[in-house]
């Protein structure tokens, strides 16, 4: 009793090898593309500058290799499957009714759960060992304390005394710790890609993001999370150079005229977009303390530890 | 006989799930209430300098509140006992009470807010207030559109008597004025008894 | 005096650019055109009593599927105005949106999708087949049904209001996070617009699930028990409860926001004592649920179509059910992964990753379960079952880039980036709509008695996943070159704009793909004679009991409630020969436009809650609670047909189907494909010009 619709199906010959053979080549072309595209520019997340970045990297790596490995090879069972049960396949001679392998079912709980145990097992570790908030050795970290605006972003340095705005330089294999706050801003996400991940930077909040970086060079700083018109516009530049050349560019900005006192404080904090990098030579005394006192009455601030 | 067994079968599956999906919407509005809860939970002391709940609440008004609510419960469940039994008089007279007695809370609790606004601790002051306002305030509403469902019930009960559709309706309020008293102990607890603890 | 009237309304906010005009005349222009055909083919009656005051769980399907199709229309342009916008927007150029409008079109993109397009088509599909597929001739409660879908519409209102009466959307992300979502950072109605619109419809959302919940677990057919139920149903019914339990959620959020907004309570303002991270948390545990109670009933949609397109019954019903079950539990306990940058410490982040790479377990179990029902099967590759290859593929690269996400230090660095966009449309297209599709293209001889050409269908599927690929391809490189979403612009040095281009190329190929199947429906109802379902309403040698009906099935669906007695109860039957029908009296619920009167209150009071205007709040609210105790203590609600009427409906509706069968031309004519269809249009367009038949009108 196998009514099938209405039959009749002259040219039944397989009207799939056309549209995968197009879709092959779509892909295929779109591969190379991409990878003339790409090529010489900054694929930030292939890109490690950074241990955490590098860690990250590997982690990455290592994910998706699992989880190919068991997904690929069961889609190929699926479409394999597929294609040979096909109705036109007359080899196929099927019992439609069939199928009581008990051990089935054990096999389709089973593998995931096993894809997912290995996962786990690396992913507990690495998520504690990779916790922005955990130092990245033993040694003291260069600070800088950040505080994200409307639509730019305000860098101090505590121990050098000196403030940037839009441009950040740190020196190489230097453990550095981003105390991150915000003003007058919706929530936003400090991110430089090449040298690590993300967090996000709010008012009354405090958030700590140890880096190190390991190669010399100007890396895109960006904020991933929307907040605003000017969102686009919000950039800046880390870049890393070596210990002396770090230590000079200090010098430099201590000679500069412009400092930020509490007038020109308040003049930044204004909505602007795509401001171009300022550098200050001394700022107002205790002016990350005061930010975040704005909001919370504590200078510490909530602490995420 | 046989079409008025039907008919009265129908009406008896047709009443099941009806109730049923009164206590599922029961069960929605209970997840709004934790929501306001959870959000009182982490902003009770948030109060920007001003003055937490001890220094504001007046225990023996929310005792009063409170046991104005429960004796509403009380007479509420009588109430259908009553019409349970097809007593249409006693069914009136029982829920007018406890209309009143709902009555009565809702003005204890108007005077409540208005005392403290009168003192400058409106919503707006800080995140405590503003949780507290609008916690006991959705509570408050509730109760209002409670009143307000008993009251068209009995009047339409006065008008076309007490058959079963009517207790049908009698028992999903009922049970929503249960529902609301047991928020209510929760808030007693959780706000007045919290604020003191 | 002006303030008490019209609140905040001002003639300075109506539309005033280029691209706003466009969607404003639009509105405007439908309308009208509308308004004069249904006056002039005197069809407004008839509108109203058979359509819009309908209680009919399958009439309501069909209304919810049109809505979803034009809104799934408005979400697509707004893609193609957004991946032009990127694809122009480099360096010296800004492209043609400010970044305040293109910001404003994403979040409403995304709103509209969610809410208006994905929501409406599975709520359409549960109204329609889940009754059929149970044995019931209705929902539990028809007139929360007709509520629910006309506060659904009052929701498609409020999110498209602002074109005719003025303001704009918000301009946050879909989701509005908090403190953006404020007054101090967005002071204008846009966010107000969010709120409401999303208030009304999750409202209706919210009935419509205690519904379904009811109806399911209350009304099903004799015989049937939970685990005799078709795998839609089950899907259904773990997606309604999921809806549900955070739908509530969702809606006291709301309230909280727009008390900040308007009241200046201080729930989630930075000042004040408020708690911006708190709305994160709420939010999403809204949020994420929701996306599986998107997915959900498309798993069920695709068990069935392997099982029915193999002819076999599926691998292991069981491990099916408890899939679903275990994804709908698992679902409630993640919500922490969509923000894992917020600065919480390693052992939350830690957890709640954990906890997501459980849900991929019963999904994959779902993918294998599909796999060993086709093995040793004798597969018919239609267009459902096209679409399920499609799917599998692009959601496996979903659920691949979702494990990937789970991972917090990877997530570092793929949060909010273009990598977790590409990622949730794979999943939301590729399992979602492309389920969505499947199911249309599955039950749509059950709605019409006509089957869909099949050769425009796997076009448009072809230009679907060409097109997907092209889009998505691109997205996830992006992601890894640091790319993030929601950007209006971006350095020309970063070497972006070649793969945004490729992304807008992929969208025009998807346009191509939604216009054929527009065109396959069409060319369907052209050659309806030709397409017409013969098999007495069971084209596909269907395994469940929505199949046992006619197509479409009579407004009472069964004229004898079945008794049931295993899963694929239908196949059950056919096996054993269907009985010769015994008629009995059937009660049906009476028409209403209660819901409609309730709904049209509910978006005047949303209206006047947007525009602060005080006095159409109470009176809309006072018509609401007027109308629904008038309802409330209507008794006559219900009708009765006799039996002997029954037996007299089925005969014409045979006498009627046997005509029709006559009608059906030789098979000789070829089905037709795109270009037969595009000549048969310029030849229908050049007739009305010849003989000037617009003077009729």
């Amino acid at each position: 009793m196998d009514k099938v619709g209405v039959g009749k199906r002259q040219k039944k010959r397989s009207s799939v090898v056309w549209p995968i053979l197009i879709l092959l080549t779509v892909l295929t072309a779109m591969f190379f593309f991409i990878k003339y595209i790409i090529k010489g520019k900054n694929v930030a997340l292939l890109n490690p500058k950074g241990l955490i970045a590098q860690e990250q990297y590997n982690l990455l790596v290592f994910t998706v290799t699992v989880l190919l490995a068991a997904v690929i090879p069961t889609m190929i069972i699926l479409y394999y499957t597929a294609w040979k049960y096909r109705e036109s396949n007359s080899v196929t001679a099927a019992l439609p009714e069939a199928n009581k392998n008990k051990h089935i079912v054990a096999y389709m709980w089973a593998i995931p759960i096993v894809i997912m145990l290995v996962l786990a097992n690396t992913m507990w570790p690495a998520t504690h060992r990779l916790a922005p908030q955990r130092p990245i050795n033993d040694s003291k970290p260069l600070t800088i304390q950040v505080v994200a605006m409307r639509w730019k972003w305000l860098f101090i340095y505590p121990d050098q005394k000196i403030a940037t705005v839009n441009f950040v330089q740190i020196p190489i294999n230097t453990p550095v710790k981003f105390e991150m706050t915000a003003d007058e801003m919706p929530m936003s996400s400090f991110w430089i890609p090449n040298l690590g991940g993300q967090l996000y930077t709010m008012t009354g909040h405090v958030n700590r993001l140890n880096l190190m970086a390991d190669t010399v060079g100007d890396y895109p700083g960006s904020t991933p999370e929307i907040n605003g018109n000017g969102f686009a516009g919000m950039k800046f530049t880390a870049r890393v150079s070596s210990d002396d050349d770090f230590d000079q560019w200090v010098k430099q900005v201590k000679s500069l005229p412009e400092i930020l006192d509490s007038a020109k404080y308040e003049d930044i904090l204004r909505p602007s977009e795509y401001n171009s990098a300022a550098f200050y030579s001394a700022y107002e005394n205790n002016l990350y303390d005061k930010v975040v006192l704005k909001y919370t009455g504590s200078a510490e601030g909530h602490k995420h530890e | 006989m046989v079409e008025h067994d039907v008919v009265s079968h129908h009406q008896a599956e047709a009443n099941d799930r009806v109730m049923f999906g009164f206590w599922v919407y029961l069960m929605t509005d209970l997840l709004m209430f934790s929501v306001l809860f959870a959000v009182y939970a982490v902003l009770h002391q948030n109060t920007a300098g001003g003055e937490t709940g001890r220094q504001l609440f007046s225990l023996p008004l929310a005792l009063t509140e409170t046991l104005l609510l429960l004796t509403s419960s009380f007479t509420c469940g009588i109430a259908m006992i009553a019409a349970r039994r097809g007593n249409k008089n006693q069914v009136l007279i029982w829920f007018g009470i406890t209309f009143l007695l709902g009555l009565a809370f809702l003005g204890l609790e108007l005077k409540e807010f208005s005392t403290l606004i009168n003192e400058g601790n409106t919503l707006k002051s800080n995140a405590f207030l503003s949780s507290f306002f609008v916690l006991l305030g959705t509570h408050g509403l509730h109760i209002t559109i409670g009143l307000l469902w008993m009251a068209t019930t009995l009047i339409y009960i006065i008008k076309r008597g007490l058959n079963s559709s009517m207790v049908r309706k009698l028992t999903m309020l009922s049970l929503f004025w249960h529902f609301l008293d047991i928020v209510w102990i929760f808030i007693f607890t959780i706000v007045y008894l919290g604020a003191f603890s | 005096m002006k303030e008490f009237l019209v609140g905040k309304l001002n003639w300075s906010d109506l539309p005033h650019d280029w691209v706003m005009f466009g969607g404003t005349a639009t509105f405007i222009l439908t309308f009208i055109v509308a308004l004069v055909v249904l006056i002039r083919t005197n069809k407004l009656k008839w509108l109203w009593n058979e359509w819009l005051t309908s209680v009919d769980p399958k009439k309501i399907g069909i209304m919810y599927f049109i809505s979803g199709g034009v809104m799934l229309l408005r979400g697509g342009l707004d893609v193609l105005l957004m991946w032009a916008q990127q694809a122009l927007s480099s360096g010296d150029s800004r492209g043609f949106l400010t970044a305040e409008h293109y910001q404003e079109i994403f979040t409403a993109h995304g709103n509209i999708m969610v809410f208006f397009v994905a929501m409406a088509f599975i709520f359409g599909l549960i109204n329609y087949i889940v009754p059929l597929q149970i044995g019931a001739r209705d929902l539990a409660s028809p007139f929360l049904n007709t509520l629910g879908f006309w506060l659904f519409i009052g929701g498609i209102v409020m999110v498209n209001m602002f074109f005719v009466f003025g303001g704009h959307y918000a301009a946050t992300g879909w989701l509005a996070v908090a403190p953006l979502s404020g007054k101090e950072f967005s002071p204008g109605v846009g966010v107000d617009y969010w709120i409401w619109s999303l208030m009304i419809s999750g409202i209706g959302t919210t009935l419509g699930a205690i519904n379904f919940i009811m109806t399911i677990l209350k009304m099903r057919a004799p015989g049937m028990k939970l685990l005799k139920m078709p795998l839609f149903t089950w899907g259904s019914l773990c997606s309604m409860i999921m809806a549900v339990t955070v739908f509530p959620l969702l809606t006291a959020t709301l309230f909280l926001v727009y008390f900040d907004r308007v009241l200046g309570t201080h729930f989630f303002t930075t000042l004040g004592g408020g708690d911006p991270m708190m709305y994160t948390n709420l939010i999403w545990m809204w949020g994420h649920p929701e996306v599986y109670v998107l997915i959900l009933p498309a798993f069920g949609v695709f068990s069935e179509v392997v099982s029915t397109f193999s002819r076999k019954p599926i691998a292991s019903y069981k491990s099916a059910v408890a899939g679903m079950i275990g994804v709908s539990a698992f679902a409630l306990s993640v919500w922490l992964h969509h923000f894992f940058t917020m600065g919480a410490g390693a052992d939350v982040n830690a957890f709640f990753g954990i906890m997501t790479m459980v849900i991929a377990i019963p999904t994959s179990v779902l993918v294998f379960n599909w796999i060993a029902t086709m093995y040793k099967g004798k597969i018919k590759f239609d267009t459902p079952m096209l679409w399920f290859m499609g799917f599998v593929a692009i959601f496996a690269i979903g659920g691949i880039t979702g494990v990937m996400l789970a991972i917090p230090p990877i997530d570092f660095q793929l949060h909010n980036s273009l990598f977790l966009v590409a990622h949730f449309h794979s999943t939301v297209i590729g399992g979602v709509l492309f389920g969505i599709f499947c199911a249309i293209s599955y039950w749509f001889p059950k709605f019409t008695g006509i089957r869909l050409n099949e050769r425009i269908g796997k076009l448009a599927f072809w230009f679907w996943v060409i097109g997907f690929c092209l889009s998505f391809i691109p997205m996830y490189v992006l992601g890894f070159m640091g790319a993030s979403r929601r950007l209006d612009h971006y350095d020309a040095s970063t070497g972006w704009q070649p793969l945004f281009i490729l992304m807008f190329i992929g969208g025009l190929v998807i346009a191509i793909g939604v216009a054929m199947q527009l065109a396959q429906i069409l060319a369907s109802f052209i050659q309806k004679n030709k397409l017409r379902d013969v098999t007495g309403g069971d084209p596909w040698n269907g395994r469940t009991l929505e199949w046992a009906t006619s197509s479409p099935p009579q407004f009472y669906n069964f004229t004898v409630i079945p008794q049931v007695s295993s899963v694929d109860a239908y196949w059950e039957m056919k096996q054993q020969g269907i009985q010769k029908p015994v008629y009995e009296d059937i009660h049906m619920p009476k028409n209403t436009a209660v819901g409609i009167y309730i709904s049209i209150y509910g978006t005047l009071a949303s209206f006047a809650f947007v525009w602060e205007i005080n006095w159409i709040i109470v009176v809309s609210i006072i018509g609401i609670i007027v109308t629904f105790i008038r309802r409330a203590f209507t008794e006559d609600s219900e009708y009765t047909i006799t039996a002997a009427e029954v037996q007299k409906l089925e005969e014409k509706r045979i006498k009627k189907s046997l005509e029709d069968d006559k009608h059906k031309a030789d098979d000789s004519e070829e089905e037709m494909g795109v270009i037969e269809l595009v000549k048969f249009i310029i030849n229908f367009v050049l007739n009305i010009i010849k003989n000037k038949s617009w003077r009729k009108w």
